[in-house]
């Protein structure tokens, strides 16, 4: 399979508009991954499902991966004058970077037998009404799975046939697999199996 | 007297009728488990199915993320319960790719052992649940539960358990096996041998068996590969996809075997395609029992305490009996996975379940989703 560096200029050539991002991986030996903006995730899906050189008709494993905002500490070297001398000093800057809920989709060719190709898309903002272009339309192995995505991690897949919630109660209001999810106590009264 | 008891007037006779929907569990037989099915039937003729999933739901991957690397691999075992194996085994490939650990040979011909000996009971075990939904009460089970007791001999005296192994750890397994180990394997391989001749005698060619599956809940190809089903599932459908052929991992690459394909993609082909693996596993066993190398079975670098991985993301696949298992894994340097994400095979084979049972009767969904052969554990995780 073509590497994510020549893809990229084949995808944007191909599709009029679209902001691609290749996101490098910390452990060298594993592929990096695509990151696909929103708008145009439902494009890209399908031409890498449809494009006869990469053919990736096969979208094994759909998941979510929860991104609270971060404080950063950076160290910067600011150039200041102190009692009237011109000095170079240390200074600690925070910086915040925005949460997002992120999908991450492993894609498999079976016809070219290559892969994996790892696509990433990712939400504006942490908020119960976060949403991202469903990609059941392209392959309906993302069906059940980007319903779990859902119930747990509280992403709105917009054109999913039937977003339900698949593991938890329909009742149930929170997202479990956030990261700032806090359980009920044991002797809370409202828990649901005490 | 007529005027005190009035008759009731009978409903005038017509065609007309209404839709009935049945639920289907969650403690139905066919169902092996917790899970629901809502089948809405015109007549007999299933009109729609919608499955319910999440009885035994608890949350793994939750559980995972707040505990070490090391601490997920008993959690693994409880996922298929049955092949506790393959589970160990998928895990410990994704932390050894998450952290370019290396796996002695001894320790690669134990896995394949371990695994093929798990495919082959799963396969056989499923073929007597599948005989079960079809009304063979209990034989042809106990024909399958009393020869993969031979196997969980085995596990038992290697891994100190018969069902919750345990064994396998980041860069090799726990221990080598015991002594005589290789001899009894592969006199239960010779045994399973004989036994699948007989089994098969007395299944596949049955008539009820062949009347009950042959054309019932066709799978076509282009769905099942769409639909992401993956296992003897989906080469029953006739598309040769065997990760142990297309990824390579470990030292299948050593081991000639065939990959089995079905033509019609019916529930008789997928009890075949389970036979027929099955004796591809027993070519492998004999192979790797005989040339098992000797040497350490864990790499003496490999860390398992206060192991932290550096910052990365790695998704490892292995064959497991009922498709790909996957685990991807996302490390953020800590002692814990930061994300820990199990692609269930039995979820996601589930998810063409209404395509195959649709114009079909009632009866025939017990027996087609007794040929998906899912493990509810790993279903709701």
């Amino acid at each position: 399979m073509q590497t994510l560096q020549q893809l990229k200029p084949r995808i944007e050539a191909a599709i009029q508009g679209v902001s691609l991002e290749i996101i490098p991986n910390g452990s060298p030996a594993n592929p990096p991954s695509l990151l696909v903006d929103r708008p145009h995730g439902r494009a890209v899906a399908e031409w890498l499902r449809d494009d006869p050189e990469t053919r990736l008709d096969y979208a094994s494993n759909v998941t979510g991966v929860d991104w609270p905002e971060k404080t950063v500490k950076e160290k910067t070297r600011v150039r200041k004058s102190i009692q009237g001398l011109d000095k170079e000093v240390e200074e600690i800057v925070e910086k915040k970077t925005p949460g997002f809920l992120e999908a991450v989709y492993h894609l498999y060719s079976m016809a070219l037998k290559h892969g994996p190709l790892v696509l990433r898309l990712r939400t504006e903002n942490r908020s119960d009404r976060a949403a991202l272009p469903s990609l059941t339309p392209v392959w309906r192995s993302c069906e059940l799975q980007e319903r779990e995505v859902f119930d747990l991690f509280g992403i709105q897949f917009q054109g999913h046939p039937d977003l339900r919630r698949i593991l938890m109660w329909d009742g149930f209001a929170d997202f479990p697999m956030r990261k700032d999810y806090v359980p009920p106590a044991d002797d809370d009264p409202g828990r649901p199996n005490p | 007297m007529t005027a005190l008891f009035p008759q009731a007037t009978p409903a005038p006779f017509t065609l007309d009728h209404d839709l009935l929907e049945v639920s289907m569990g969650p403690h139905h037989p066919s169902t092996h488990g917790v899970f629901r099915m809502n089948v809405t039937l015109d007549g007999e003729t299933v009109v729609k199915l919608t499955p319910v999933f999440g009885y035994l739901h608890r949350n793994h991957e939750k559980i995972a993320e707040q505990n070490s690397f090391l601490a997920a691999i008993p959690y693994t075992d409880r996922l298929d319960y049955i092949c506790s194996m393959t589970n160990n085994c998928a895990y410990v490939l994704a932390v050894e790719k998450l952290a370019s650990l290396q796996v002695p040979e001894r320790a690669e011909y134990i896995r394949v052992i371990v695994s093929e000996l798990t495919r082959l009971f799963n396969h056989t075990c499923l073929a007597g649940f599948l005989l079960q939904d079809m009304g063979a009460l209990g034989t042809p089970l106990m024909y399958a539960f009393r020869e993969r007791e031979h196997v969980l001999d085995l596990f038992e005296s290697l891994s100190g358990s018969r069902m919750m192994c345990n064994f396998m750890r980041f860069g090799g397994c726990r221990c080598d096996l015991p002594a005589g180990w290789i001899e009894q394997a592969a006199t239960v391989t010779d045994r399973y041998s004989l036994f699948l001749d007989e089994f098969e005698a007395l299944l596949t060619d049955n008539e009820i068996v062949r009347a009950r599956t042959e054309g019932v809940g066709v799978l076509p190809a282009d769905l099942a590969v769409n639909a992401g089903v993956t296992g003897p599932m989906l080469r029953a459908s006739g598309v040769n996809y065997d990760i142990r052929k297309v990824d390579n991992y470990g030292v299948y690459g050593r081991f000639p075997f065939r990959v089995p394909l079905g033509e019609h993609g019916d529930t008789f082909d997928r009890y075949m395609i389970r036979i027929l693996e099955a004796r591809e596993s027993l070519a492998i066993l004999r192979q790797a029992l005989r040339e098992i190398p000797d040497g350490p079975v864990i790499d003496p670098k490999a860390k398992l305490r206060n192991f932290r991985p550096k910052p990365g993301e790695a998704y490892g696949r292995i064959e497991a009996p009922k498709g790909e298992l996957g685990f991807f894994l996302i490390s953020d340097g800590g002692p814990n996975p930061y994300r820990f994400r199990i692609r269930p095979p039995s979820l996601i084979n589930l998810t063409i379940l209404e395509d195959m049972c649709r114009g079909h009767t009632i009866a025939d969904v017990v027996v087609i989703l007794g040929s998906v052969d899912i493990v509810l554990g790993e279903v709701d995780r």
